[in-house]
């Protein structure tokens, strides 16, 4: 504690509420507030209404949740797979190629991810690879930007994993296969459900890229709330906003949980 | 004989680890920094194949672009400082005057990471925009003609909104570094009488300044990229320089201009990522 007089806490309190409550707190609870407002003219709604989203669950809004969700989960599933898979062959490196390859596969996260749209557009434009235009580049787009923090996060539990139990196994017989699918992988299981989280997270609210390389069949939900906000559609823009931040944290808090049970804590 | 098999056969069967590393590192190799390369080709040399000075001078030289820059560099280093401002206060806070509940606003303020920027954006438009919450209640109350706060869509409704959102990127190490400090030391500076401002700044702050250095140069570079927030602002004045690369490229089909602007951005964010990663490792964050 580091003030005592309790005049001096209650003025610190009320100025950690002021921060928190107009920083934090009121952009939620007005977004929530805007997803449910029948017409907003004065200081407050004029009255409330689900209409908003039930429009957004009838029209094509409800194509970009899947969009948003099928892009999260396999560009995920593919950043968990490359990302588990450089961290653990890392190890085997020399000092200076573990160093220099960790970097490299950081990069990403420090590109704008405008940028990282603009290149796969100039790169795979045409023929070999002419990918201009499919879902595959939408995929690939939050693959490459995802891919620096699930890396990131996979080689932070690894290490913080004894390196014995892999030793014992090890001593006695266990093969590297048998090893890395018996030992190293469940113990690395919370810290890959923490990474899959984050990724998913990541993709559902990513932007930049997508924006840059979308094809008209497949809008993401950010991309779908920016074209609706743009239009002037601001209260079905809040409320498939909402859709978006429900959907992201029931995802967290359940991989969290999942977490939990996994580490015993 | 069959002893000495058996030993050499686990090295032999390790080799094939070692080139484990190609298939994730290929992967990267092509879907992104073959990519990259291309920008920075497309960039410095024509269709022809000869590199195009003229069009990299006149970009450099253009208003466009000089705007954009200034732009990006004003509202990030602002939207720095703000963060580090915030952050500082309600770290100082939930650490040291903590409240009931004050752990699970910490965990909330951090799920904050994990939300869409241009969220915020969105309900600063409900909050603060011409005819949102405060300017209505202001011209109620005042009985104004026109709508008075007027800076959402100017170069300070996006620092705000980014000070909103990158906060959570300065507390995060602050309120880790703070765990760390001693209690006891706090406590007797306290029973000696020292008023909380000099512990503050003699105990505390040193402690904070290596999560400072290293939260606040990752907020530089996130602002340096952040694009959601200064689209939906949608405000024409303030275009920065990832808004400028996505104008280009996909309203104009500029992308040769594009390009050249994409590899000063990109060279401004590996810069700040360099930095972030020295402050990190020099300072063990």
């Amino acid at each position: 504690m580091l003030v005592w007089s309790r005049s001096g806490r209650a003025v610190l309190w009320v100025l950690f509420a002021l921060i928190f409550g107009v920083l934090f707190l009121a952009p939620l609870a007005v977004i929530l507030l805007s997803s449910l407002a029948d017409q907003w003219n004065g200081v407050l709604p004029n009255g409330l209404t689900t209409e908003h989203y039930a429009d957004v669950v009838k029209g094509a809004a409800w194509n970009s949740v899947k969009a948003s969700l099928i892009t999260g989960f396999l560009a995920s599933a593919l950043a968990l797979v490359s990302g588990t898979w450089a961290a653990l062959s890392l190890r085997l490196q020399g000092d200076a190629l573990k160093r220099l390859l960790g970097l490299l596969f950081f990069i990403p996260s420090a590109v704008p991810s405008v940028s990282v749209g603009l290149g796969l557009l100039v790169a795979f434009s045409h023929p070999p690879l002419l990918l201009n235009g499919t879902v595959a580049i939408v995929m690939i787009a939050h693959f490459v930007l995802i891919s620096a923090f699930t890396f990131g996060n996979v080689s932070a539990g690894l290490a913080r994993l004894s390196p014995d139990f892999e030793q014992v196994a090890s001593s006695l017989g266990a093969r590297p296969a048998y090893r890395l699918w018996h030992v190293t992988l469940p113990l690395l299981a919370p810290y890959l459900v923490a990474a899959f989280g984050l990724s998913f997270a990541l993709s559902m609210g990513e932007l930049g890229a997508t924006v840059m390389v979308y094809p008209p069949g497949w809008v993401t939900l950010p991309v779908s709330i920016f074209s609706l906000t743009d239009r002037g559609d601001i209260f079905a823009g809040a409320a498939l906003t909402m859709i978006l931040v429900v959907a992201t944290l029931v995802l967290l808090l359940g991989l969290e949980r999942i977490t939990a049970r996994a580490t015993g804590s | 004989m069959s002893e000495a098999v058996a030993i050499r056969a686990p090295a032999i069967r390790r080799e094939p680890g070692k080139f484990g590393i190609v298939p994730p590192a290929a992967l990267l190799a092509l879907l992104f920094f073959y990519p990259l390369a291309l920008i920075a080709r497309q960039a410095f040399l024509d269709d022809s194949g000869v590199a195009n000075v003229a069009e990299i001078v006149r970009v450099l030289h253009s208003r466009f672009f000089l705007n954009a820059l200034i732009n990006t560099v004003t509202i990030s280093v602002a939207a720095t400082a703000g963060c580090l401002i915030v952050g500082l206060v309600l770290a100082l806070i939930l650490a040291f005057v903590p409240f009931p509940g004050s752990g699970f606003i910490a965990r909330l303020i951090d799920t904050f990471i994990a939300l869409p920027t241009f969220l915020v954006t969105l309900a600063f438009t409900f909050l603060y925009g011409s005819a949102g919450m405060l300017n209505s209640g202001l011209m109620e109350v005042f009985s104004l003609p026109l709508p008075p706060v007027d800076f959402l869509y100017s170069t300070w409704g996006v620092v705000l909104a980014e000070v909103t959102v990158y906060t959570p990127f300065i507390l995060r190490p602050l309120l880790a570094a703070f765990s760390l400090v001693d209690r006891g030391q706090i406590e007797a500076a306290s029973v000696l009488g020292a008023r909380p401002f000099r512990i503050v700044r003699q105990v505390i702050l040193p402690a904070a300044v290596p999560a400072l250095i290293a939260g606040g140069s990752l907020c530089l570079l996130l602002t340096v990229n952040e694009f959601g927030i200064v689209l939906f602002i949608g405000a024409k004045g303030v275009i920065t320089l990832p808004l400028l690369i996505y104008g280009k490229a996909i309203q104009e089909s500029a992308y040769q201009v594009a390009c050249i602007i994409a590899v000063i951005n990109i060279a401004l964010s590996l810069g700040l990522f360099g930095l972030y990663r020295f402050a990190a490792g020099r300072l063990g964050v």
